[in-house]
């Protein structure tokens, strides 16, 4: 029984698979070039566990940013975690024990795995199965930052294009759940409201104000409903 | 020490977000909330999609070109195949041929 749960876990994880053992590296290649070696990218992979976040960390640590900047920072580049743990409330609700670290394990491309509403397993193999995906996803990243640390410029072969599968897992997540939903509201407002701030503020600073700009159109298009209901 | 500083705020400032939603709704979830819970994991996804081509030149050659078109293969084959595994897998072998090989 068990056994089945870890199987379609790791099934359900492969995707994020090669993008974080790659992306991972990408990392740990920049912290070895910035004087750091595995020990660093080892502690950082395991309590901070966002891909994002430390590839910003490098330019802190090489900076030597003060604590307030580094806080600061971390706020408006990880803003976007809010938005995620507040749509896995319900989901979340019943895991137990399990569920401390998967909320710590919430990263876009286990939140990605999370917010698909077919789960392969039993409803009461649900907690260990989500607790597993991100377990099997920390640990892919974790070896990842590791390992490219260690092996600093030395690759055996040409990985270019491999970090694609990232962009490739969130392209099949939405069509997937553009597919599984009737209501393409919610999906087109993301999109473009994304789009239309990446075009007004540019690629460095558009995800906050896209956050409040989906949020704003969805909240007045719930009391659209609200009213016509 | 000033590593370690730096490091441990990163952490927490992340731990922080993750886990307040969880803290201050953990008794009670009001409707409002509910329905972002409903509403927001679509549009955050198709937030993810425009995130992933921010750095894509469309400008310049290949103009985006083996971006788009790997994407565009990733959609026709999640619709014909239903299986992410299978789209994803694909779609990146199309796009590292496409930037290794073709462009």
């Amino acid at each position: 029984m068990k056994k089945q749960v870890i199987r379609l876990a790791f099934k359900t994880s492969i995707p994020v698979l090669a993008g974080y053992i790659v992306l991972g590296m990408g990392f740990g290649l920049l912290l070895h070039n910035a004087g750091y070696g595995p020990g660093w990218a080892l502690l950082m992979s395991v309590i901070i566990y966002a891909g994002t976040m430390q590839y910003v960390g490098v330019g802190l640590l090489a900076g030597a940013a003060s604590i307030l900047t580094t806080a600061l920072t971390t706020l408006m580049v990880q803003a976007r975690h809010l938005f995620y743990s507040i749509s896995l409330i319900e989901k979340y609700k019943g895991m137990g024990k399990y569920k401390p670290y998967m909320i710590f394990g919430i990263t876009d491309e286990t939140y990605s795995l999370m917010s698909d509403p077919y789960i392969p397993v039993d409803k009461k193999d649900e907690p260990l199965y989500r607790f597993l995906v991100t377990l099997f996803n920390h640990c892919y990243w974790i070896t990842g930052c590791v390992l490219g640390n260690l092996l600093g410029e030395v690759l055996p072969f040409s990985t270019d294009g491999l970090e694609f599968s990232m962009t490739a897992l969130f392209v099949a997540s939405f069509t997937e759940q553009w597919i599984t939903m009737r209501d393409h509201v919610p999906a087109l407002t993301g999109f473009v409201s994304t789009l239309v701030c990446l075009l007004v503020f540019g690629p460095e600073r558009f995800l906050i104000p896209a956050l409040l700009l989906m949020t704003l159109i969805l909240t007045l298009l719930r009391r659209r409903e609200e009213a016509q209901a | 020490m000033r590593e370690l500083g730096i490091i441990l705020t990163m952490a927490a400032v992340t731990a922080l977000l993750r886990f307040l939603p969880f803290i201050v709704f953990r008794k009670y979830t009001p409707p409002y909330i509910k329905y972002l819970g409903r509403v927001l994991p679509p549009a955050l996804i198709g937030m993810l999609v425009i995130y992933c081509f921010k750095d894509v030149r469309f400008s310049t050659a290949p103009h985006g070109l083996p971006e788009l078109i790997s994407a565009l293969c990733i959609v026709g084959l999640q619709v014909w195949k239903r299986s992410s595994l299978v789209s994803i897998l694909g779609g990146t072998a199309i796009y590292m041929l496409l930037v290794q090989v073709v462009f």
